[in-house]
Parts: C-alpha cells; structure tokens; sequence
C-alpha cells in the first residue's frame, strides 16, 4: 500500500485557529483513506521540516494540528506559509507505511468477551479470530490514551456493541471491539469495550523514544499466539 | 536532606510547565493549571522557570524540612504556615532545618505552587518532570504525594545558595526568614466571577444562534464535575442546528468543547491530546491562570476576543513576565 496526494491534485483545506497557540489544517470531515493521505503528506513533510515557531504536530483522522509560539510568529503569518506548503504537496513522493504485528492470544481470561462477539455475529470465536486477524488495519491517528490507536478496517461481520457497563479496570495489552471499531489498550484503564484478547507487547513505554510502539500512518496486523506464547513472550520482556 | 510528607494534602503533585512533543503519541502535556503562578514561584528561588514545583490543591499537605531551604510559594493562599505563623507569598522564604509548614483553609483561589531551589529530584521522564497521573509515570513515582515519602532536592544555583547562605545569618527567632519585597501577585486574578475572554472555535457554526448568544451573554456555574482535565460547566443549554458528527482531532489547554447535552467543558492540563465534541470556543491562553484558581461554584462570563487580540495579549503578558524576572534578579542582589 503506498500513499499518494489524492493522485496529484492539489488537497482541499481549510485553515482554522485553535485558540492563540495552535492552527489546524483540516482536509476534511469524515474518516476516509483517501482523505487520510493529505494527513499522512503533511506530516512526512513535518518529518523532515521544523517550521520557525513550531513545537508539535498532532495528525488526527482529518486534521493536522500544529502547535506553536505565538511570540515566534502571529496566526496569519503560520497561516500563510501553511497554505504554500500544502499546495506545494500535491508533488510529494509516496511513503511506504510500516508494518508493525501485534501478536494476540485471543479469548480464555485474556479475552472474555470473546464468545459474546461471536454470539452477537452468530458465529464461531475462531471465526471471529480468524476475521480480526485477516486484514492490515491503518493507524488513523494515536489518541485517548499514549499509544491507544485509532484502527481503521475491521469488518463489520465481527461489530459487537459496548458492553452496558464498563469495566472499572481493563487490563494493559487488552484487545477489544467497541462497534465497527476494534483498539489496543496501551495503559490500565477503565472501559466499555468487548475484550477478545490480550497482547504480551508493550504499547506504551515511557523510557523510550519514541514512547509508544505505533504512530498515525502504521499499518497493523494482528497474529494469534497461544498462551504459551504469550507467556514466554512476557517472561522475555520482564 | 530533604523535605518530609508528614501528611498529603487533598491532591499534591510535582508539575513543570508540562511534556511537550509527543502529543502526537497521545502523550498528554499536563503540568501545572496555573503555568503563571509556577513560573513566578521558581523565579523567586532563582530556578528556571519551567523548573518542577509542588501544586497544592485546596487542602494543603504538612512538610517537615531536614534542611535549610529557599522556597516560594505563589497562587493560591491557603493559609501557609510556618511552625504556627503565617507565611507571606509571593516572596523567597528561607526555612529553617527542622521547620515545619503546614496549609490551612483556603481564603484566595485554588491552587498553591511551591518551589525550591534547585527543584525537586526526580526524573525526566519524557522530558518533563510532571506527574502523567493516568500513566502513573512522571513526577513523584507517578502519583499525587503520600504521608511519609521524602522529596530530595537537587543542589540550588549559586545564585540561590548565597541568597540562602544571606537570609540564614539575619539574626531571626523565626523559624523562617522572608524578603520584605514581593513579587507577582498583581498578575493574578482570583475573582469568583471572571470574565474568561475567548476566541471563536472551530464548530461554533454547528450551533444555532440563540446558543451561541447565550453562550456570550449568560454566565456559566463551574460545577464540582472540576479537576485536572477538565472543568463541567452548568448554564444554558448549548444547542445544534443540527446534531452532527465530529470524528476525533486534537484539542488543547482552554478548548471549550459542547457534548450532545449541550452543557460546555472547558479542557484544562490533563486533558486528552483529542478529543470529538464541538468546539464552541477556546480560553484565550492568558486567561488559564484565571480558570485554574476558580473553585466549584464560581460562576464565569465569556467574552469573545479575535485571535490577534489573544496574541497581542500574549505577547505583553510575557513581555511583563520577561521584565519580573529581570527585576527579581535585581532584588535578589541588591536588597538583601
């Protein structure tokens, strides 16, 4: 899979403030691949670009928002190069997303709510193990939690509904389907989520650089492991 | 040497001015609500400004001090003492080996900075020393303070040590000594019924015109729903011309975001890096200090302001603080 500026053409945006701080770059409204390569343009360009004034970049599904020090540089002046950058874009070279597996042991203790998916759908929970399994999911962006990413591509043959209360205290590695959406829990949490498994990898590890295992533009994959393999795979990492 | 927990206090964390660069990892920036008051308070002790200090909430804790130490305490006054007697803010303040400072009832805002010389000594984790409260990682082992732990400090700069070695030969049966002087304060506001000024956000269309009119002209309540995160506000109901759907971006400090209900939360430092309600506003950033000293019940006016306003605001308040620091430098040399 390789990404392209909406096949040449110039995105369209719009540029709002966020307050005096901060700018956002919005290529639109909805949650969409196509529309997710203008995030992904712009943020390999702020890969290899630090812009005067700028302190971070947060790409969201749509978005892109930068934040900056207004003592640096005024709105309308951030604004104006933005708009340059981003028609200058339409050129950039494709990026190859990177890969990153996330093994999982799927149902037992680590995924309780697995035969409740599998109900739901009217299916076998190895069905819905080898559904969740099968497809590349892209990191739309990473959010709600350090490393919590927001996957897109599960299908909907595996959707299940939030359960009606949530758990006071999700286990860290939790895998879960909330809808259509299925996430990784990186930190101990409390939530609603239908939880299928658990990965032995570490999401969120705040000694490292970067602190979190994935990015916004990764492409997930999903492995089944044995307990077994789950529990050697955690002695390895202690 | 160092500094004792006898008791906790109601939340006591270690801040810095908050973890910056990694937002985009869903890192959230936290640190102190009032970034004013802490910058001002490690002046004073001649830290750098983004240096971590102690945020006191409310209900303050009990620390015994094992040595001589300059500390500041600036934001809220909740009624410091010092081995019974009060302590003046806004200042340096040498305590004394063996002194104990204890906070009382709250008489002004809501939150109290305290910093020390040289700061505290705990790691950077992410380049920043704040507590990540939800990741339990940052500032003291990533949780508020607990009877019985022992902050260590890291050695002051020599700037401060000679104030300190200063303020320790004035004769004084005092268990403290304090500079005359202050600094500060006029910074500060504390009113129970500010006026927050704000710029227009990004779905401030999304709502219909009586909302948006209410949304200026009737105040708000900042309910007890107030914490790090955020802050639940109880007013007119806010509504949608239409309900719609807002797929998730980022929001920062003073984001004011509208759920369905239609009741507004202003997100404060430990929010979320993103967030997918309507965005109605956003706090203007000199206006922050205001919000975080406010307690739950204070009633709030917002007043919209164009973002080259809030810049212009921006740039004179740091302008101000640039010409406090410089000024407190030269306190600190030449009036002791």
């Amino acid at each position: 899979m390789a990404f392209s500026v909406i096949k040449g053409k110039p995105a369209s945006f719009q540029i709002l403030p966020l307050g005096d701080a901060a700018i956002v770059v919005k290529f639109g409204d909805t949650i969409d691949r196509e529309l997710h390569h203008n995030v992904q343009a712009l943020e390999n360009y702020f890969a290899h670009h630090c812009l005067q004034g700028m302190i971070e970049h947060v790409p969201a599904y749509a978005t892109v928002t930068i934040y900056y020090d207004p003592l640096q540089r005024p709105f309308h002046d951030l604004d104006q190069e933005l708009r340059g950058i981003i028609a200058e874009l339409a050129a950039a070279p494709e990026a190859d997303p990177r890969i990153v597996e996330i093994p999982v042991s799927y149902g037992g203790e680590f995924g309780p709510d697995l035969e409740f998916v599998a109900r739901h759908n009217s299916l076998k929970p190895e069905d819905v193990i080898q559904i969740h399994s099968t497809p590349d999911y892209l990191v739309y962006m990473i959010g709600f939690a350090p490393g919590f990413p927001y996957l897109g591509g599960m299908s909907q043959r595996i959707a299940a509904p939030r359960r009606d209360s949530p758990r006071l205290q999700i286990p860290v590695g939790s895998v879960g389907i909330a809808g259509s959406q299925t996430g990784v829990y990186p930190i101990e949490t409390p939530g609603g989520w239908q939880l299928i498994g658990r990965t032995p990898i570490e999401l969120f590890r705040p000694r490292e650089i970067p602190p979190t295992r994935l990015r916004a533009g990764d492409v997930v994959r999903f492995r089944p492991i044995t307990i077994e393999e789950y529990n050697s795979s955690r002695a390895k990492s202690r | 040497m160092s500094i004792r927990v006898n008791r906790p206090g109601l939340l006591t964390t270690i801040q810095d001015l908050g973890r910056y660069g990694l937002q985009q990892y869903g890192v959230i920036v936290s640190g102190a609500m009032d970034p004013l008051a802490l910058r001002i308070s490690n002046l004073l002790v001649g830290n750098e400004q983004h240096e971590a200090a102690l945020e006191i909430t409310l209900s303050g804790p009990a620390l015994l001090f094992e040595r001589d130490t300059l500390i500041a305490i600036t934001g809220a006054d909740l009624s410091a003492v010092i081995d019974g007697q009060r302590v003046p803010l806004w200042r340096p303040i040498f305590v004394k080996q063996g002194s104990l400072l204890e906070f009382g009832s709250p008489i002004r805002g809501s939150r109290a900075y305290m910093s020390v010389a040289g700061g505290f000594d705990v790691p950077l984790v992410m380049q920043s020393r704040s507590t990540y409260l939800r990741a339990g990682v940052g500032g003291f082992k990533g949780r508020p303070l607990q009877t019985g732990d022992v902050l260590h400090l890291r050695s002051a700069s020599r700037f401060a040590t000679r104030q300190l070695k200063r303020m320790s030969e004035k004769d004084s049966e005092r268990p403290f000594v304090a500079t005359t002087w202050f600094a500060g304060l006029d910074l500060a506001t504390y009113a129970d019924d500010p006026t927050i000024r704000v710029i227009s956000g990004g779905q401030n269309d999304w709502f219909d015109d009586e909302s948006r009119e209410a949304f200026v002209s009737e105040p708000f309540r900042v309910t007890k729903q107030s914490d790090r995160m955020g802050y639940r506000l109880a007013g007119p109901t806010l509504r949608f011309i239409q309900p719609r759907e807002l797929v998730s971006e980022a929001v920062t400090v003073g984001t004011i975001q509208v759920p369905p209900e239609g009741q507004p939360i202003i997100l404060m430092a430990d929010r979320p890096t993103t967030g997918g309600y309507a965005k109605i506003a956003q706090v203007a950033t000199v206006d922050i200090p205001v919000l975080a000293q406010l307690k739950p019940g204070a009633q709030i006016r917002f007043l919209t302001i164009s973002v080259e306003g809030a810049q212009e605001l921006y740039r004179s308040r740091e302008s101000i603080i640039q010409r406090l620091g410089c000024g407190i430098a030269q306190m600190n040399i030449e009036k002791q």
